[in-house]
């Protein structure tokens, strides 16, 4: 998506709905919605500096039951077999081309004191069983490594 | 998102339907701040028709209770849905602000 507001319930409704496909209840799909808004927030407010013409790359993937790995290539419009449990979770990876900062640097603010903003970390570490911050890595062709990457997961186990 | 605003004495009721996200939280604190430009005693604001709000409609929300500190004038949140009462827990600013179930006990306050 581009890094314009006008998107954010598209993906708010996308986000919902593969949670809910992932067997997350009514609730859950709500707070990881709210996770990934919020992170789309940050990203739009603060890596891209509201510039309207910013790439953002949200990615989805079931995370396995068993092996608390996502499922690569995992099919969401497979049937869900009786047999096999449903996905153990979601992650969420939410990337950008902004400027790096120092993952360490990104973290919740002091919530005594009251004041408009600053509650986006602190929203998603609530939700969230993970919240982790890196900087995305050279690509391919050797290019210097661009913007951010955010990986969040939540497992169904911790409803 | 839509905003509507309201006046009954000395009292001034805004209402909202709609997501209050970082698309619409713009409108929402226009609107705040010109139903507190004219200091009524009491700001009523109604969210039962927000299915959703993330942390940019709080923080309008916290910017108008601080603003309403300032005009001496009452802040009531009235009507909110769970999904958006639970953001205020998360953010810890559901004991912060005046916040009841429905506009007849915002109104009776």
């Amino acid at each position: 998506m581009f890094s314009q507001p006008r998107y954010l319930s598209g993906v708010r409704s996308l986000v919902s709905a593969v949670a809910q496909r992932l067997g997350f209840d009514e609730s859950a799909c709500g707070q990881i919605a709210l996770a990934v808004d919020e992170a789309l927030c940050n990203v739009i407010r603060h890596g891209y500096q509201r510039s309207p013409a910013g790439t953002i790359w949200v990615k989805i993937w079931p995370v396995d039951d068993e092996a608390g790995e996502h499922c690569e290539g995992a099919a969401l419009d497979a049937p869900l077999d009786q047999h096999r449990p449903r996905a153990g979770g979601i992650r969420i990876v939410i990337e950008d081309l902004a400027q790096q900062v120092d993952p360490e640097a990104i973290r919740s603010r002091d919530l005594e004191e009251v004041r408009p903003g600053g509650l986006g970390v602190h929203i998603m570490k609530e939700i969230m069983d993970e919240v982790r911050f890196e900087h995305r890595a050279p690509d391919e062709t050797g290019e210097r490594g661009r913007g951010m990457r955010l990986t969040m997961v939540k497992r169904r186990s911790s409803e | 998102m839509e905003v509507r605003a309201e006046q009954s004495g000395s009292v001034s009721i805004v209402a909202v339907e709609g997501d209050v996200d970082l698309n619409s939280s713009r409108s929402l604190q226009t609107q705040l701040r010109e139903s507190l430009g004219s200091a009524p005693d009491k700001l009523i604001v109604d969210l039962s028709g927000v299915p959703y709000m993330d942390s940019s409609g709080v923080a309008t929300l916290v910017e108008a209770m601080q603003l309403a500190r300032k005009k001496d004038t009452k802040l009531v949140l009235c009507a909110m849905s769970d999904k958006v009462q639970s953001i205020f827990e998360i953010a810890r600013l559901d004991k912060v602000f005046t916040i009841v179930p429905d506009r007849a006990g915002a109104e009776a306050i």
